[in-house]
């Protein structure tokens, strides 16, 4: 009789471990999905969502397991409440890898407080500011979006470039305003260009004439313009046109849309500047597999977002583990060359390339080519304002 | 040269927005110290009031426009302007029916009638978001310059360029138009002489035959007009957006305050002693010193007193040294 209990407890021991195989794998698709981005948020959402399914489709993950995503909105702004969700994933739904967070203040608090603590690996789609560079991650933090740090750079260069070293800046008054003009700062200067001077500009104000006096006084060939075209940045254009300050303006990722050309048409003909963005197939093609489950596949770091969860997915098959640090190991092999290039639709070819010990190079809708520390190299295009319209110069 | 080009820029960067300034926030202080001076409280729905009567305006040229009637070079705005006065007026004098009527009756203290007032403003700012969005909205057409930068420098051979926006200019003839027929009013006509005697000095002017309510009707009508066209002005000259018309609220109440409240003179000198502070406070005179100083002179720095993030601490800061030694205003305004 004893023997026969023991038989059964061990029994139910195996059973239970051989459910745990089976269990399908959790991973967090924690987002914004309230607060001031709350609009970008579903995109990412899906991006990430269609990439999990893709996956299970394909069957063949990590020996036939399942893979689930479990949203957790981790606000914008609000840094305790972005820890708590991530912490609730982590505690009571197991989740064994993050996709997020958006905004970079909510994506290092969860990734300090819950993640690296857990050892699990995360992976934002969106999080640009350079602090997230210096983090000490042991790790286990990547990001698909390229820092502030390496805008500014690039935006220094194709300024230098078109031969203008006298250049105002004036920026929108949040984090990514002031990063972006302190990156701009240092490398603009560093290689030999003048800032005349460097002014904050609040948004949601009628009125920016002041300002604009400020700057033309202190003059300069350009005016670079690191704000939001929907808010301050459009007004700061409109009263340099005005007043005759500026006739000429570089316009940073905020101020590259459609707005632009609506509000200035061919007034600012010859401004020029530059956004994330690649120009591969993969764009398109992740682009129309959205749009047949009516997501906006253009919304800003969408792609990303299907990249992240990929990425991540394809790091745990080729790690044949969901511990974070093999995981991590992993991450670089697989978004890296050398291997087979990887396109969006393709994961199933990925997995199978994975089981059988083959390499990777995931390439997929937003160009992933990881640097160290686990960050997106960037893939910029620049542009120019020709005839009221935004054309494409060349890809950086 | 020098001392032209040096005048040229003070002009665009400072005498030409400020004057425009200036005249918007007086057309809105005058609003403020007229309900003051005759109903005698601070009305903090004025600046959502401008919001209403501008959005009510800006729909009706929509209107306009889609009927293909334009106003030639002037904006087609200034067609719908009676229409919106209208409108705005009934808004107001519904409102002082509903809400304040009953307040004046219970002769309640003026500070409860100025957290009424508060409450009214927030409605209307539900009311102007809800009918027409928090968005910007553009409705400002006809020719955008009366002379623009670069044909001012190819006209005068100078290096600095002038511009003066059309809005601008209507803004000042606009604003002179309005205030004299204000003045003519108040101090000519047969109703305006019983508003100013109500605003003296109520009892007496009750004794002596005058109708309050028709007072409080036709002090009301006038502040809808003078807070439509400032509102209107105000979007034409800048951008219609309901929430910066709630951060006007306070250059008017200073201008009104450092005018003296009550007194409809004090809020046109102190609408433009504020526009002009704040504009010159904040402006980096680099350009124009350079101009003027020798050579050897030149200002490295920027010359400028203040950063124009403290453009609104400006405008307290005048409010409070005014309060602190010339408490009723410029202009010796009512003090209760």
């Amino acid at each position: 009789m004893k023997r026969l209990m023991i038989a059964t407890a061990v029994g139910a021991l195996c059973a239970g471990s051989a459910v745990a195989q089976d269990d399908p794998v959790k991973i967090g698709v924690i987002l914004g999905f309230t607060g001031p981005l709350e609009s970008l948020a579903p995109p990412i959402a899906a991006g990430a969502e269609l990439a999990i399914a893709e996956v299970n489709e394909a069957g063949s993950f990590m020996n036939g397991r399942n893979v689930e995503g479990i949203r957790g909105d981790s606000t914008c702004v609000d840094a305790s409440a972005a820890t708590a969700v991530a912490e609730r994933l982590v505690t009571s739904d197991g989740i064994v890898g993050i996709v997020g967070a958006m905004c970079s203040g909510a994506t290092s608090a969860v990734f300090t407080n819950v993640a690296r603590p857990n050892g699990i690996v995360q992976i934002s789609p969106s999080a640009t500011s350079p602090a997230l560079t210096t983090i000490e991650d042991d790790g286990l933090f990547f990001r698909l979006a390229p820092s502030d740090t390496r805008q500014g750079e690039l935006m220094a260069e194709i300024i230098q470039g078109r031969g203008i070293d006298e250049v105002a800046v004036t920026y929108t008054n949040n984090d990514y305003g002031k990063g972006l003009a302190d990156s701009f700062e240092s490398a603009f200067t560093e290689a030999g260009g003048t800032i005349t001077l460097s002014a904050a500009h609040e948004d949601n104000k009628a009125d920016y004439s002041a300002e604009i006096g400020a700057l033309a006084s202190a003059g300069g060939e350009a005016l670079v313009v690191a704000g939001y075209v929907d808010e301050g940045g459009s007004g700061i254009i409109r009263a340099a046109l005005d007043s005759g300050a500026f006739d000429m303006f570089v316009l940073p990722d905020g101020m590259v849309a459609g707005a632009l050309e609506e509000n200035f048409g061919n007034s600012i003909d010859g401004s020029f500047g530059q956004h994330p963005s690649s120009q591969n197939e993969g764009a398109q093609t992740l682009e129309a597999m959205l749009a047949e489950d009516d997501v906006d596949g253009t919304s800003p770091y969408a792609k990303e977002g299907y990249d992240a969860a990929a990425v991540l997915l394809l790091a745990m098959q080729a790690a044949d583990s969901t511990d974070g640090q093999a995981v991590a190991a992993a991450v670089m092999n697989v978004a890296n060359a050398p291997g087979e290039p990887i396109m969006p639709g393709e994961l199933a070819k990925a997995l199978q390339i994975l089981t059988e010990g083959g390499d990777i190079d995931y390439v997929g809708a937003s160009d992933v080519e990881l640097v160290e520390p686990g960050e997106s190299a960037g893939n910029y295009r620049e542009i120019e304002i020709r005839d009221g319209k935004i054309e494409t110069v060349t890809f950086h | 040269m020098e001392p032209l080009n040096a005048l040229v820029a003070l002009a665009n960067f400072v005498i030409v927005p400020a004057t425009a300034y200036g005249a918007q926030l007086a057309l809105g202080a005058l609003g403020v110290t007229l309900i003051y001076g005759i109903l005698r409280f601070s009305n903090f729905a004025h600046g959502d009031t401008m919001a209403f009567g501008a959005m009510v305006t800006i729909l009706l040229t929509w209107w306009l426009q889609a009927q293909d009637v334009t106003f030639g070079v002037l904006p087609t705005a200034l067609l719908a302007l009676p229409a919106g006065i209208a409108v705005t007026a009934l808004l107001v004098l519904a409102t002082d029916r509903v809400v304040y009527r009953f307040y004046r009756r219970q002769r309640v203290a003026p500070v409860i009638l100025v957290i009424v007032s508060m409450g009214v403003m927030f409605v209307m700012n539900g009311i102007v978001r809800f009918v027409i969005g928090v968005d910007d909205q553009v409705f400002a057409d006809g020719a955008r310059f009366l002379i623009n930068a670069r044909d001012f420098r190819d006209l005068t051979g100078l290096d600095e360029g002038l511009a003066i926006r059309t809005t601008q200019a209507i803004t000042l003839v606009t604003a002179i138009v309005v205030v004299a027929a204000l003045f003519w009013f108040l101090n000519r006509t047969r109703t305006g002489k019983s508003m100013r005697a109500y605003s003296d000095n109520e009892d007496l002017a009750l004794l002596s035959g005058i109708d309050p309510e028709r007072v409080v009707a036709i002090t009301w009508i006038i502040v809808a007009a003078l807070a439509t066209i400032a509102g209107v002005l105000y979007g034409l000259d800048k951008t219609f957006k309901p929430f910066t018309y709630f951060q006007l609220l306070l250059p008017i109440f200073a201008a009104a305050i450092v005018g003296g409240l009550g007194s409809p003179v004090g809020a046109i000198a102190g609408g433009f002693v504020i526009a002009f502070s704040e504009v010159t406070v904040t402006y980096a005179f680099k350009k124009v010193l350079g101009y003027l100083l020798p050579d050897a002179l030149e200002p490295a720095g920027l010359m400028q007193l203040l950063s124009t993030d403290y453009k609104f601490a400006v405008s307290f800061a005048i409010l409070v040294i005014v309060l602190l030694f010339r408490p009723t205003g410029l202009f010796r305004g009512q003090t209760s």
